[in-house]
């Protein structure tokens, strides 16, 4: 009975939630054009995706995706030999575990004429199974928790799958032990199923038992004469041997119960084994009603994240369709961290400290975000930081054992982001550079706000500074050129012949250079000589000054111009953080 | 001859055909080249914001060739230009040094200053024997004129990168030369590409670009040559991509020196990746001599 009101709880709740998990594919966005769709234009859009797939020559990608990729996990061995054994040994053993052992009455039962789970094969497979799962498992704490490995990130839900594996596995080779040694059991199982009542008989019988199948009994104890074990034999072979092979065949069952013979009889006494039962389906029923909101939804979306992968390319696809896809991938990340162990932009992360630059990070942010979770403005910097810092060098998409494609991920949040304005200074970067491209591919009409944003936030009091009708003040110093530890000081060389703005490129493509850029390279050297460090740091020049080194390479001072300009970058970087808020060189300080 | 091959970000995502012909042209004269996933970005991008990210970054790399016992061979003149600029920044001792050194460190990683940086043309100039290269150049070209294009992060600050004579660069024509195509002379020569503008200032960057090919094509060029991703980007995708906004004489296809120089050598057009480019560039075979 509480078996049953346990279950039919707990498949309620997995399918509520399974419902839910779908509705929210359908629903979260978190890329632009996503906003353009509804739940009904994208369930629209993936029935006619996906006819369209099925009745096409694609539908035999998606076979040989589903055979390599879900069942024989061709990219998790292209990354490690040893996580294709950890991961195999868990799902196989697992789904093996449920087919036959969960699922015995319903799917064994039909497969074969007798199932009994205390004959073989299944009682020494159930044994096997679970092992297989246990080893699996610990490979995956070792590889979490001993390893090392660095940037390796573990979180709660991490623990959680791991943790409600050991429970469910561990509480039935414990379980399986405990009924072993039971007396009570035995005596039950006496009552139901032997030919006799004899006392004397079941005394023989007992002591077969415990001698050979590691019964612990409170009435009888070795040694044993021979032909009292004969006689029980005798028994065993009319009334168990049917349906019981030897105990020993449930090799960790049985090595349990050795090794807890000793307090068998008090552990009967107080009726572990129904504890243990208890403790034993509840793991199982938890691990399924709790399945759709946990790490463990992987198990669905993962292979449907390859699936459609295979098939979905960004120029073919429809919109919505892609909008779809990217929220499943958000589920279909295991926070497996291969990602992160390739990433090009992982020694940012040491040097900044902003854990959502690595991408395994990023993606669990990205499902509370995309959930509706309100950011405050240093977790909305922290993410906008995290997705401009990286090199799109794609090697997170190559690597993913999930097969997300992440790297047009990265790419539809980052967009997404920087248009809620926000000033991100990594936009005036070579960080931009593929977004730069893709504004040839597919031009925009608010493509140069988050430019022009960034460009303002750094440019700071620079128009009132700059202002021919204003008086300046000269901070001018002794100290002000060994003070600042940022900038190069070799512009104190400057003599004024203006080499570094009659070589400039930049300054060449322009008209009127000096309204573009603020202030000329030459400009920039004497303010920096004058003192006037806020106003050098505000100039447009160095922004677009694309660091070819050639003001560097003529000056006949030996300033170094464009290093300058760099320091000055990051000195404008730094002050505009200091302005808007806290940000990456600020956390860094604290 | 034996490197460890940094390839950096670009290529392996946008620019597979540079990768590719470098492979093949490698193989070709005995150059071994040696993978190491643990690369990662040479912290060219990081110096706007971030001094300690680009510092770190690049020296982890040197670090891992130094693991390796090997010498780097750069395909990426920015790359080229960060290691470079993070070598010459270690040379001195100090503070930001150490730290940099001490976060190694918890990698399991020593960085002493003993590997040394190449990039691929360098390579192919000093260290592959002259008369060996010219032997293997069995496809001559005949009156093809190609505009080299040095790529501003190898040739500046030359102080740094000691790549060649800023002023008056020869290595990469040379090279050029020796395939038998005129490597004319152009103004602008040893400027910029724009790229590093693209995502910036779009404008400045196709500016900066037409400006040169406008300058190739006055001096005669038929071919852009680089020896760069990003440099190649600016002059194959986004001067496709800018297409018909491009006077039709204006129009100068880009060929990667490995492209250029293993057609030259007979190798096989697939291997090099001849029509992995955005722009056709197959017309070259047209200036092969067949002898």
């Amino acid at each position: 009975m509480v078996f049953r009101v346990l279950l039919f709880t707990a498949l309620f709740i997995f399918i509520l939630g399974l419902i839910y998990r779908i509705y929210t594919w359908f629903s979260w966005k978190i890329n632009l054009p996503a906003a353009k769709f509804t739940f009904t234009n994208r369930i629209s859009a993936f029935v006619r995706g996906f006819a369209g797939v099925l009745f096409n020559i694609k539908v035999l990608t998606l076979l040989k995706v589903f055979l390599l990729d879900v069942i024989l996990q061709r990219k998790v061995l292209k990354e490690s030999f040893y996580r294709w054994l950890m991961h195999i040994f868990i799902y196989l053993g697992f789904i093996l575990l449920l087919l036959m052992h969960a699922l015995g009455a319903i799917v064994t039962n039909n497969i074969v004429d007798e199932y009994y789970s205390t004959l073989n094969p299944f009682f020494f497979l159930r044994d096997l199974f679970g092992l297989i799962v246990v080893v699996g498992v610990g490979m995956a704490v070792y590889r979490r928790s001993l390893q090392k490995i660095p940037r390796l990130k573990s979180n709660a839900m991490d623990r959680y799958a791991i943790m409600i594996l050991a429970i469910i596995m561990l509480s039935g080779f414990f379980l399986e032990g405990v009924k072993i040694t039971s007396h009570s059991d035995f005596t039950r199982m006496v009552e139901d199923y032997a030919d006799t009542d004899d006392e004397e008989e079941i005394r023989m019988l007992e002591s077969l038992w415990v001698k050979e199948f590691g019964l612990v009994s409170p009435n009888v104890s070795g040694p044993f004469e021979d032909d009292i074990l004969e006689q029980g034999r005798e028994i065993h072979e009319l009334s168990c041997l049917g349906c019981h092979a030897p105990a020993r065949h449930a090799f960790i069952g049985y090595g349990t119960a050795k090794v807890i013979s000793p307090f068998a009889l008090w552990l009967d006494q107080i009726r572990t084994a129904n504890l243990l039962y208890f403790l034993h389906i509840l793991a199982c029923f938890v691990g399924l009603a709790y399945l759709p909101f946990s790490k463990m939804i992987h198990v669905l979306a993962t292979p449907l994240s390859l699936l459609a992968n295979a098939v979905m390319d960004k120029k073919h696809s429809h919109p919505a369709n892609m909008a779809t896809r990217q929220i499943l991938e958000l589920d279909a990340c295991t926070h497996c961290g291969s990602c992160t162990l390739y990433c090009s932009a992982m020694m940012a992360y040491e040097a900044v400290g902003n854990e959502l630059i690595l991408p395994s990070e990023k993606m669990r942010f990205l499902k509370s975000m995309s959930a509706g979770k309100e950011l405050d403005k240093a977790a909305f910097q922290a993410i906008q930081e995290g997705v401009y810092l990286c090199t799109n060098c794609d090697r997170c998409t190559v690597v993913c054992p999930s097969g997300i494609n992440l790297k047009d991920l990265w790419l539809s949040v980052r967009e997404n982001l920087i248009q809620k304005g926000i000033p991100e200074p990594l936009i005036l970067s070579p960080f931009s550079l593929v977004r730069g491209l893709s504004q040839e591919d597919s031009p925009k009409d608010d493509y140069l706000d988050p430019l022009e944003t960034a460009r303002n936030a750094l440019a700071g009091a620079f128009r009132e500074l700059a202002d021919p009708a204003k008086d300046i003040d000269f901070p001018l110093s002794k100290e002000h050129i060994t003070k600042d530890q940022i900038v190069d000081p070799t512009f104190s060389y400057c003599f004024g012949c203006q080499n570094c703005t009659t070589v400039c490129p930049v300054v060449g493509q322009y008209e009127d250079p000096q309204s573009a850029l603020g202030l000329l390279p030459h400009q920039i050297m004497w303010c920096m000589g004058l003192g006037l460090d806020e106003m050098a740091s505000g100039a447009n020049m160095l922004w677009d000054c694309v660091t070819c080194y050639q003001c560097q390479e003529h000056c006949p001072q030996q300033v170094k111009v464009t290093d300058i300009l760099y320091d000055l970058k990051y000195k404008a970087t730094v002050g505009m953080e200091k302005r808007v808020g806290l940000s990456m060189n600020r956390r860094k300080e604290r | 001859m034996r490197y460890a091959l940094f390839l950096g970000c670009q290529i392996p995502a946008r620019v597979k055909q540079y990768e590719k012909s470098v492979r093949a042209v490698c193989e070709h004269v005995d150059i071994q080249l040696q993978d190491n996933r643990q690369f990662n970005c040479c912290g060219y991008p990081m110096r706007n914001s971030n001094p300690k990210a680009f510092l770190l970054s690049a020296v982890k790399n040197l670090a891992l060739s130094e693991k390796m016992g090997l010498d780097m061979l750069v395909l990426c003149k920015c790359c080229y230009g960060s290691l470079k600029k993070a070598e010459y920044i270690m040379k001195d001792g100090g503070e930001w040094q150490d730290e940099v050194l001490m976060l190694l460190k918890r990698e399991g990683l020593a960085y002493e200053g003993k590997t040394h940086i190449h990039h691929f043309l360098s390579v192919l100039y000093h260290k592959v024997d002259r008369q060996t290269l010219k032997e293997k150049i069995i496809r001559p070209y005949k009156g093809l004129k190609i505009a080299t294009h040095y790529g501003c992060h190898a040739l500046r600050p030359s102080q740094v990168t000691g790549f060649d004579n800023p002023i008056a660069p020869s290595l990469f024509d040379e090279l050029v030369s020796m395939t038998g195509a005129v490597s004319i002379d152009w103004p602008k020569k040893l400027e910029c590409c724009g790229a590093p503008a693209m995502g910036v200032n779009n404008d400045l960057s196709k500016a900066l670009m037409v400006s040169k090919l406008v300058d190739g094509k006055s001096a005669g060029a038929h071919y852009i040559c680089t020896a760069c991703p990003y440099c190649q980007i600016q002059f194959d995708d986004v001067q496709h991509a800018m297409g018909d906004r491009l006077d039709e004489n204006g129009m100068i296809p880009a060929v990667l020196y490995p492209q250029l120089l293993g057609l030259a050598m007979g190798l096989n057009e697939t291997t090099l990746g001849i029509d992995m480019n955005q722009i056709d560039i197959s017309g070259i075979r047209s200036y092969i001599s067949e002898e």
